[in-house]
């Protein structure tokens, strides 16, 4: 087991590595993302292994676990290369069949192949899918090739050659300048310079440095980092170790810290080798590839189920064992954060980046992108879209083109409605906003926000006051308690709500809404207070019609807001199979075999069991208002 | 108060105050939720006052001050999922376990709870049952996964390697 002692033996190994990574023998990538591995990819993995085992051909294939390719919608999936040949949906025991095409070079499963839904045409190669043709995965793309719990397979796709680079042939402001030149922002959500910060950092006075992972993903809906420390630990260490260097080389020592979220035992568990590798190859610890006197290195914590613990000062707080109530930030945390010394938190997609940066250079990473915003970005595209997943893409494409171009549209052929960017902190846009590039100032510009990359995807059966409501309640609950706008304001916004849905809307709800929302987004100490008003403004702003029918004609458009909905069967439609009445929890349908059904008001609890054990959608539901 | 348990758990974090959170995750791993007796304990151990025991205990979504069921059921309320029909299936499990969610069973089997964004938006509506992810929920599976747990808890297999937990 090497450790490095000088650049030079790193690129030695590397090219082993190389020479002895035969690129034409054939090799079966199965991924292993959490989605995939909920679907059955740990089965198929067995197939796989007991499979090759046996196959006693001439043509040896290989085998790799890896880390998200981000087609979720689609898992189990599994690529066989070299060909880039992409399976999807497979089963155990579809494996004999896959491996036996592989082995005999003859052919492909074409029912496994990714099949358009409109065209019904098949697509064999993985960068041709639609899915994945419109998108630059260049953060995220490596996560496909390699094992995540190996740091070989890392360096030797050219993995750890930034840091030497930055060791030996930068010094830590021109990493720095370089960082800042490129443009590089925040991926967690507040988009600032993430070269600016780390120069603040460098300047702050300090006995140590802090350079802390922001793994705290708390936005519901998304699962990028997830996917990142899953799939490609190293790529975020070595980011990190960059960074260690150039906010502290020749100033102070200099201490790493990763913040995971309690919910990510198994990024913990990849991150937590990844680390214990680079220990003993020597990229963590004294003296890192024999640049003198930088030490360093990363204690990995845990959270504990708190939102606003994404929150730089409340993580800090949480990092030293206290609750995770965020301060006031009249000085920055960068300044005095951990443990009151200079502190440069990034999140997790943000540490990713600056390999590349490092490598390529400034010039190449700005040329990608709009003029406010460079790079690429990792988005989860979720909701009722067709190809639900993890996307990569450059700065500056529309939404348009992400909703229809990479999701495949809406699901089930319904109407689009809206969606939804940055999380609780962000806003809802409508359809004429699909044409939006995707930027942080152009997104921030009409209410919204890129947020951290949770991109929603609504649609006509979505009731955008519940979707309001639903993220205030959040709030509510995530909510530190700590400053009155936040906790009281949330609360009474909530309120409000509450009643809107509920039948109850008076007249002046909708200006009491904005005013205390404005109140709360003026007032809060932090953040978390500070965006809650997103979700609630820009729904009233665009989507004012269906608050004013909730509260003057009780009357929920998308049929959704229980209070203002009933469930019904329409005769002509209903075969009378019975098959509702067996299921109503309060034998609320009458009726009997091939006589159409009935259902009683009165007993209604509207849970819609009804709706959804109907096979000939003979229940519907309805929304009249008064 | 098993003294031993706690005391090895503080040993292994060197009786570090800043790294309660960590104890706390370990000592609820153990317990199934935080005994009162052992968060008094280690209080004194570490020399913080109660309180701010307390107050951890309380701050942080996942510690509990009260025993959880044998088969911890989680559901998603992440926006993807939520819009996808969470809620209705949460109804369903409270209606088929007879809890509000946060509950626990009487006989000690179920604890109810949900979660937020669990990280599989694909598989929505999303429910996990001592760790194993259900996805695709309807009112009409949440019978079968309940049975499901129970059988396979029965049968004390491990989980394979490779399988992810919540």
């Amino acid at each position: 087991m090497p450790r490095f002692q000088d650049p030079a033996e790193i690129s030695e190994f590397r090219r082993a590595l190389q020479v002895g990574h035969d690129p034409h023998q054939p090799y079966v990538a199965i991924c292993g993302g959490t989605g995939c591995l909920a679907l059955g990819a740990a089965e198929v993995r067995h197939a796989f292994e007991e499979a090759i085992a046996k196959n006693g051909a001439e043509v040896k294939v290989r085998m790799k676990f890896t880390g998200c390719h981000g087609f979720c919608e689609k898992g189990p999936l599994v690529v066989i290369h070299p060909q880039e040949h992409l399976y999807v949906g497979v089963k155990a025991k579809d494996v004999p069949e896959i491996l036996e095409k592989v082995v005999g070079q003859n052919g492909l499963v074409e029912r496994l192949l990714y099949q358009d839904p409109a065209t019904k045409e098949r697509t064999a190669r993985e960068s041709d899918v639609p899915f994945y043709r419109h998108q630059k995965r260049l953060v995220f793309g490596m996560n496909g090739m390699i094992d995540p719990t190996s740091i070989d397979d890392y360096i030797r796709i050219g993995g750890y050659s930034a840091l030497p680079k930055a060791l030996f042939e930068m010094t830590p402001e021109q990493v720095i300048a370089e960082v800042k030149r490129a443009g590089l922002r925040g991926r967690g959500g507040g988009g600032f310079s993430a070269g600016t910060k780390w120069e603040t950092c460098r300047k702050a006075h300090g006995n140590v440095r802090y350079v802390i992972i922001n793994a705290d993903e708390g936005d519901p809906g998304a699962y990028m980092d997830r996917s990142l420390l899953e799939g490609n630990p190293h790529s975020v260490l070595e980011g990190l170790i960059i960074g260690a260097y150039a906010i502290s080389y020749g100033l102070s020592p200099v201490q790493g810290f990763i913040y995971v979220r309690h919910e990510y035992p198994l990024a913990v568990k990849y991150f937590t080798t990844a680390v214990e590798k680079a220990r003993e190859y020597g990229l963590l610890g004294e003296d890192i590839l024999g640049k003198d006197g930088f030490n360093f290195d990363v204690q990995i914590s845990q959270g504990g189920g708190a939102f606003v613990c994404g929150e730089s000062s409340a993580l800090m707080a949480s990092l030293e064992g206290k609750p995770g109530e965020p301060r006031a930030k009249y000085v920055h945390t960068v300044h005095k954060g951990l443990h009151n010394q200079p502190s440069n938190l990034n999140n997790v997609e943000t540490w990713a980046n600056v390999p590349l940066i490092v490598n390529n250079g400034a010039d190449w990473y700005a040329a990608m992108g709009t003029e406010g915003s460079k790079g690429t970005k990792i988005f989860s595209l979720v909701g009722k879209i067709n190809h639900t997943g993890l996307v990569e893409v450059p700065m500056g494409i529309t939404l348009r083109e992400i909703v229809y171009g990479i999701g495949g549209g809406i699901r089930e052929n319904k109407q689009f409605k809206a969606v939804q960017t940055g999380g609780p902190s962000g806003g809802c846009l409508p359809e004429s906003l699909l044409d939006l590039p995707v930027d942080f100032d152009a997104l921030t510009k009409v209410g919204s926000m890129m947020g951290s990359g949770g991109m929603i995807v609504m649609d006509q059966d979505t009731c955008m006051v519940d979707v309001a409501r639903y993220f205030l309640n959040f709030l509510k609950g995530e909510s530190c308690g700590k400053c009155t706008p936040c906790r009281e304001g949330i609360k009474q916004i909530l309120h409000i709500l509450d009643r809107i849905c509920e039948g109850d809307g008076k007249d002046g709800d909708l200006q009491r809404l904005i005013d205390l929302g404005n109140a709360v987004q003026d007032t809060s100490l932090c953040a978390l207070g500070g965006s809650a008003a997103n979700p609630l403004l820009t729904t009233i702003n665009y989507f004012e019609e269906e608050y004013l029918a909730h509260i003057h004609s009780k009357r929920c458009p998308a049929a959704v807001c229980r209070a203002l909905i009933e469930y019904m069967i329409v005769a002509e439609k209903c075969t009378g199979c019975m098959a509702c009445i067996k299921r109503c929890p309060k034998d609320g349908i009458a009726g009997v075999l091939k006589k159409p059904h009935f259902i009683d008001r009165e007993k209604c609890i509207k849970c819609g069991i009804c709706y959804e054990t109907c096979n000939f959608d003979a229940v519907v539901r309805i929304s009249v208002g008064v | 108060m098993n003294r031993a348990l706690v005391d090895n758990i503080l040993d292994h974090y060197q009786r570090n105050p800043g790294q309660i959170i960590a104890i706390l995750h370990q000592l609820q791993d153990q317990e199934r939720y935080l005994p009162e007796e052992e968060l008094r304990y280690i209080a004194r151990q570490l020399v913080i006052p109660a309180s701010q025991i307390f107050h951890i205990s309380t701050f942080y979504k996942a510690f509990s001050l009260k025993p959880k069921g044998k088969h911890v059921c989680n559901v998603c309320m992440g926006t993807a999922c939520h819009v996808r029909g969470a809620p209705l299936v949460l109804e369903e499990l409270e209606r088929k376990l007879r809890i509000r969610t946060g509950g626990t069973t009487e006989d000690g089997e179920f604890s109810l709870d949900t979660v937020n964004c669990l990280g599989a938006c694909a598989l929505g509506p999303l429910v996990t049952v001592d760790g194993e992810y259900f996805g695709n929920m309807s009112t009409a599976k949440v019978n079968r996964v309940l049975r499901k747990a129970t059988a396979e808890r029965k049968d004390a297999t491990k989980s394979t390697a490779g399988e992810t937990e919540a």
